[in-house]
């Protein structure tokens, strides 16, 4: 589905159309509201275009299946929410420990446990950092829009392919289930990435390769083209094999961890809206950015300077355009989010005692208005003014 | 421009198609942005029904509908939970078929028999679609035959006929209500 | 017959882990010969792994392999076989992984019929972790977490594999080391999913604990138990106690999931599929 004629889509769905035009070739999923559709539409999509979709007897095993499809050479997703992503999660780090480019979309819903299953939510941005164990990089995005669905899981795989790790697209029930216009871009005007195979004969090929640099990743063979090589999610040397040097042990992490922090300058940047001149900085992602956004306009025709920080890489974390903010010594940044205080966190972090650092959060599936951001604005600034 | 529409009533009548309809054919026939949503919950198996679609030549940020400039509602729940909230001045289209008891409000009311209308054009399941017909007509915010496109690429197959009948009735009540 | 071991194994990594006197060396041997009885290409053929003893078998194994996480080696091998049919995919598994951590895949592999090769390393211990029960741990025997003996009953693993409609599933023994390549053949050979009970022994956490202390010990007892499928449907319920039977226990050709799947796509083409 591509061109420029104009058509109403939902999140999940451009989400599909996204991971198609990127070249996905197989989904594996099991059922789980709010992300159900792009399921769905990928049973029916993926058999169109030569993909393939298989309906897995659970979570671990969708993680699983899209691992498996993708050493074998195949561009491979999954989509699930709260409780299936906690279900993912040790497969997840599988695909960080073992390199294996897939994308897996998580729609956030209220947790914890099966909470609110049809609600909004934005409670998975810790979770999705660290919810596999051990010491990793992983790269997380957010898109705030339906168009954003699209382009962020094309970028998504790209990413994936590129630095050879699972990438995460944290959506929210308010975007994974909203329609929107949307032109798509055609597919000329699409990057699109594959991964790059291996240029050294069977025997000499490392899969796991430390070139020393972070720049450089191995290529990644696929099952069945001669090489014969092995994976493993013990921690391994360069061939792939199980170690236990602690020094090579401790090389492995460290270059998995590294490749991803090196290309952070590549990854989304933020989105910014009156940032130049603002004296209250609001950050926010996802579909809260939306109400956000909104908030930042009304406080402009009302004459007061807020700014909008909207990280679409959510991890790793982008600490520029906060330290841009801190550099112009703001009145305050107002962190709204659909929890009870996650991004914050990092925020608070790096704005440090520069100004107050305000959360603004909301449980049980509401959206964030754009007047409650509004009031939180007009509050930093009296407040401000006053001292 | 901004204006913002809530379909409201129970599981069932198609109230959530009418609204992607709606926005669909905003989206897709005219230059106007439009965004449609709905709240899942214990509601849509069953029990009352909403779906909002906001349509404006702005961007739209923030998608939810606070106070609808135009409500349908399909049920007398819906009208009691909604009503009180449509901005002042705007208008309430009512299916009178199941809405009985419609107290004042500050809103400009459209009395129709919406189901009964649709059952007598052969299926009352086509409601949502004479609504929707209704809703166009009574509004002009987007043109029929774009809306009439978007129903029939939408509906399924095999029932293009009764929807376009279902479609040009509640037009057709549009013209002699207003 | 001498099989050419740098063809099937690294050789470079070896010695392996396994303890003395451990059978999985005999099944690993066992499904190496059938490999190559087979003919299969070597460079077409991924063997894919969970986490236990068993499971440590492909590292050694000249293919593509890929040593899984723990009860989940079936999906990852659904995967590869899903996106490339072609290849040949064998997955070695042991009780813990594929009976209990791993269970719900094995059925739902064998009810979709892909066309993966499972064989189980079966001793009926959790090796890896020093010898606690797994679900096919009999009646009575001791494991470090049956201190008592085993109180709980086991699964038949064939039985559960043919419930879930399991269209190939032979049982053999590393005592029938023959036999067992045989088995292991017919279910390479076979092009839906194929299931191999492969009784194994583990005389350090079983054996110790259960009176069978050598690995001779332990290999008797599975040749004391196992009885050809033939007899065992003649023999009373008394006669069967503690006995299993061995060699193909079901064959019923069933077409396999990629092909129907083939089919799927050729219809999605064709109509555009339904919402």
């Amino acid at each position: 589905m591509n061109g420029s004629k104009p058509k109403l889509l939902q999140g999940n769905e451009a989400c599909v159309e996204g991971a198609i035009a990127a070249g996905l070739k197989f989904f594996a999923g099991y059922p789980i509201t709010p992300s159900t559709e792009i399921a769905e539409l990928c049973a029916a999509r993926l058999p169109q275009v030569g993909g393939k979709f298989l309906q897995m007897e659970d979570e671990i095993a969708s993680m699983a299946a899209i691992c498996g499809a993708s050493l074998a050479g195949r561009k491979s997703m999954t989509a699930t929410s709260g409780p299936g992503f906690s279900l993912k999660q040790e497969n997840i780090g599988f695909a960080v420990e073992a390199e294996i480019p897939c994308v897996v979309v998580d729609v956030q819903r209220v947790g914890p446990s099966t909470g609110m299953p049809t609600s909004a939510a934005q409670g998975d941005v810790m979770q999705a950092r660290w919810g596999t164990h051990g010491d990793h990089e992983i790269v997380v995005l957010s898109p705030s829009s339906v168009l954003e669905a699209y382009t962020l899981t094309v970028t998504a795989f790209n990413i994936a392919e590129e630095l050879r790790t699972p990438v995460i697209l944290l959506m929210d029930e308010m975007v994974g289930h909203l329609r929107e216009k949307v032109v798509l871009p055609e597919k000329s005007e699409l990057v699109v990435r594959d991964r790059a195979k291996p240029d050294l004969p069977p025997g000499q090929y490392k899969p796991y390769a430390d070139y020393g640099d972070p720049a450089k990743i191995a290529p990644l063979a696929a099952f069945g083209e001669g090489y014969k090589y092995h994976v493993t999610g013990l921690t391994h040397g360069e061939d792939g094999f199980p170690t236990n040097n602690p020094q090579a042990g401790a090389t492995q992490i460290k270059r998995i961890n590294d490749k991803i922090t090196y290309r952070k300058k590549d990854l989304p940047q933020a989105e910014e809206l009156f940032t130049d001149d603002a004296e209250v900085f609001v950050f926010s992602f996802g579909g809260t950015a939306r109400s956000a956004k909104k908030a930042v306009r009304d406080a402009r025709a009302a004459g007061l300077k807020a700014g909008l920080i909207r990280p679409v890489t959510i991890w790793p974390f982008l600490e520029e355009p906060l330290l841009k903010a801190k550099a112009k010594k703001p009145k305050a940044v107002i962190v709204p989010e659909m929890n009870l205080g996650q991004i914050v966190r990092p925020v608070k972090r790096v704005i440090g005692d520069t100004c107050p650092v305000v959360g603004l959060n909301k449980l049980g599936g509401q959206y964030i208005e754009p007047d409650e951001i509004l009031e939180a604005v007009k509050e930093a600034i009296l407040r401000g003014s006053a001292s | 421009m901004r204006r913002e529409f809530r379909l409201a009533g129970a599981g069932g009548q198609g109230l959530i198609t009418a609204a992607i309809i709606l926005a669909a054919a905003a989206a897709e026939h005219t230059e106007y942005n439009a965004v449609q949503s709905q709240s899942y919950g214990p509601e849509s198996r069953g029990g009352s029904s909403k779906a909002d679609v906001i349509i404006a030549d702005e961007e739209i940020d923030y998608p939810e509908v606070k106070n609808p400039d135009v409500l349908l509602v399909m049920t007398q729940e819906a009208f009691d939970k909604f009503a009180p909230g449509v901005r002042p001045g705007g208008t309430i289209i009512v299916d009178d078929t199941y809405v009985k008891d419609v107290p004042p409000v500050d809103a400009n009311i459209m009395r129709y028999s919406i189901s009964a209308k649709a059952k007598e054009l052969g299926r009352e399941i086509v409601a949502n679609i004479v609504a929707l017909g209704l809703l166009v007509g009574v509004t002009g915010i987007v043109p029929e035959d774009a809306t009439l496109q978007s129903v029939l690429a939408r509906v399924p197959k095999g029932t293009e006929e009764l929807n376009e009948k279902a479609f040009l009735a509640g037009v057709q009540a549009a013209k002699e209500i207003v | 017959m001498a099989l050419p071991l740098e063809k099937y194994l690294r050789v470079g990594k070896l010695p392996h882990i396994w303890c003395p006197g451990c059978g999985h060396g005999i099944v690993t041997q066992a499904i190496i010969r059938a490999i190559d009885e087979t003919g299969l290409d070597t460079e077409e053929t991924v063997i894919v792994s969970g986490i236990g003893c068993s499971s440590r078998a492909p590292g050694y194994m000249n293919f593509d392999t890929l040593h899984t996480t723990h009860g989940r080696a079936i999906p990852f091998a659904t995967g590869i076989k899903m996106a490339n049919p072609e290849l040949n995919v064998i997955v070695i598994t042991g009780d813990g992984d594929a009976a209990a951590i791993g269970g719900n895949h094995l059925i739902h592999a064998a009810r979709r019929n892909i066309g993966l090769t499972v064989v189980c390393f079966n001793n009926n211990i959790y090796g890896m972790t020093s010898g606690q029960y797994s679900p096919l741990t009999p009646r009575g025997s001791y494991a470090s977490t049956a201190p008592y003996g085993m109180f709980e009953r086991p699964f038949d693993l064939c039985e559960l594999v043919k419930g879930a409609g399991g269209s190939f599933i032979a049982r053999s023994t590393a005592y029938h080391t023959r036999h067992l390549t045989n088995m292991i053949k017919e279910a390479l050979k076979y092009e839906g999913f194929s299931f191999v009970d492969a009784l194994s022994q583990c005389p350090t956490y079983y054996g110790r604990r259960n009176r069978l202390r050598t690995p001779l010990d332990m290999l008797n007892w599975l040749r004391d138990r196992a009885v050809p499928a033939s007899s065992w449907d003649k023999m009373t319920p008394e006669e069967k106690d503690g006995k299993f039977p061995i060699g193909i226990l079901v064959n019923q050709p069933s077409t396999e999931l990629t092909k129907v799947y083939g089919e799927v796509m050729v219809k999605a083409a064709a109509e555009g599929g339904r919402g």
